[in-house]
């Protein structure tokens, strides 16, 4: 446990020092969202019907920014070589790297959403579970998003790679996440789809950390 | 016999790097991997550091074999690499720090790791101002800062100042003088003449 929390803040001091790459991943999610009434017109309905899906989607395609570098720079320095060999096993770094990935990219995105949605008018229903859902899907697709980084590590064009191999994978979080604030503003109760996300959750994390280590195991050989 | 191979081979990409290696160190010991580029020196080594596995043979410790118990061997041993893993936003203390700290040590052991290797005045610099052979040092601080059964070195001297090669052999001595072991893949000769030398030449596969 204190290895994994010494892991974190190794993370967490390095993250500090370089806020600006967490910076642009949440400039990058606010300038897709404005895009979109550009190109489909500013009719409010419309918005604010298609408020859900376009956080969701502009997020994920935000957070992909930022999985390339999650191992590279560790990966390119000898670091990573060190981390491996340290007394903690590579599936609680990786554990750290994920979780490192959601405090400092995920939260932001997070916190950024309700301004997005304010913008294209989301019914005053749907900032709960548009918070709610987030909180649940960000950690999964922190950790997804790491497997696809230790799976890609030493690949030429290694963040193309982890985009098509990635994207795919976080399509349930993008479905569920949608369609629990769709339901919450339609009346229905979001608790069924906030359950599914935890339950994607749940599994990510017993799976992602060690799919992650295997994958690292490989790129160091 | 503390840490000894047998059979050791190591296949690099459909190539047989070396094959039937074999080494015994005991406490206090240290060998010197000698022989020409590409001939496997640092290939022994990660694979000694258990980073890549071999293709044949065992690797034990006299209390039992390493693939029983990886990580009892990661916390017995010290790696240092070609690759410095020194991180450019961090200050030099605070990125030994980090690793001593994932090691069970605190700020002291840190600070006594940067005074072995002379790098106390230079604690407060963020690492993307060092040179080539102060990143060297910093990387060989760790050795100083926790300790470590197994010292596994990858040409530890390249880049190091004449005095910086002086204080990495008297780190190697109180380290072998306490019961401490160590592998060190070298083409200079560092005046280590009760060392064991492992010739790579004569595990080469033959040709063909």
């Amino acid at each position: 446990m204190t290895a994994l929390v010494l892991l974190i803040r190794r993370e967490l001091q390095l993250a500090l020092r370089q806020a600006g790459d967490s910076a642009v991943v949440v400039l990058f999610f606010v300038l897709a969202a404005i895009l979109f009434p550009f190109g489909v017109g500013p009719e409010p309905n419309m918005l604010a019907r298609m408020a859900p899906g376009v956080v969701w989607v502009t997020a994920l395609l935000a957070a992909m920014l930022s999985f390339e570098r999650l191992f590279a720079p560790d990966y390119e320095d000898g670091s990573l070589e060190l981390l491996a060999l340290g007394p903690a096993p590579l599936a609680l770094v990786a554990l750290a790297k994920a979780a490192a990935h959601w405090l400092t990219t995920g939260l932001p995105l997070l916190i950024a959403a309700p301004l997005i949605a304010l913008l294209y008018g989301l019914p005053k229903e749907g900032y709960l579970p548009l918070v709610a859902t987030m909180a649940l899907g960000a950690p999964t697709v922190s950790l997804i998003g790491t497997v696809g980084a230790a799976l890609t590590l030493g690949a030429r064009r290694g963040g193309v790679l982890l985009s098509l191999l990635v994207l795919p994978l976080v399509i349930p979080v993008l479905i569920f996440g949608a369609a629990g604030i769709e339901a919450a503003i339609a009346g229905f109760p979001a608790r069924p789809h906030l359950m599914l996300l935890g339950g994607l959750l749940l599994g990510a994390l017993v799976i992602g950390p060690w799919a992650s280590a295997a994958a690292l195991r490989q790129a160091l050989e | 016999m503390r840490f000894f191979g047998q059979g050791l081979s190591c296949i690099r990409g459909e190539r047989i790097v070396f094959a039937g290696l074999g080494f015994a160190l005991s406490p206090g010991e240290a060998a010197v991997l000698a022989g020409r580029n590409g001939s496997g020196k640092t290939s022994l080594l990660r694979l000694m550091a258990a980073l890549t596995p071999a293709a044949s043979g065992t690797l034990s410790w006299d209390d039992g074999p390493v693939a029983d118990n990886p990580e009892r061997h990661r916390r017995r041993l010290h790696y240092v690499g070609h690759l410095d893993a020194v991180k450019p936003v961090l200050s030099v203390r605070e990125n030994l720090l980090a690793w001593v700290r994932l090691r069970g040590g605190g700020g002291d052991a840190a600070d006594a790791g940067l005074a072995r290797f002379g790098l106390s005045g230079l604690a407060g610099i963020p690492g993307r101002y060092l040179s080539a052979g102060q990143r060297r040092r910093l990387s060989l601080a760790r050795l100083a800062a926790t300790p470590a059964e197994l010292w596994l070195l990858d040409e530890p001297t390249i880049a190091l100042d004449r005095d910086s090669v002086a204080a990495l052999m008297a780190a190697l001595v109180s380290h072998r003088a306490g019961g401490g072991m160590a592998v060190i893949a070298t083409n200079v000769a560092l005046g280590l003449e009760d060392a064991a030398t492992i010739d790579m030449t004569g595990y080469a596969a033959p040709a063909g």
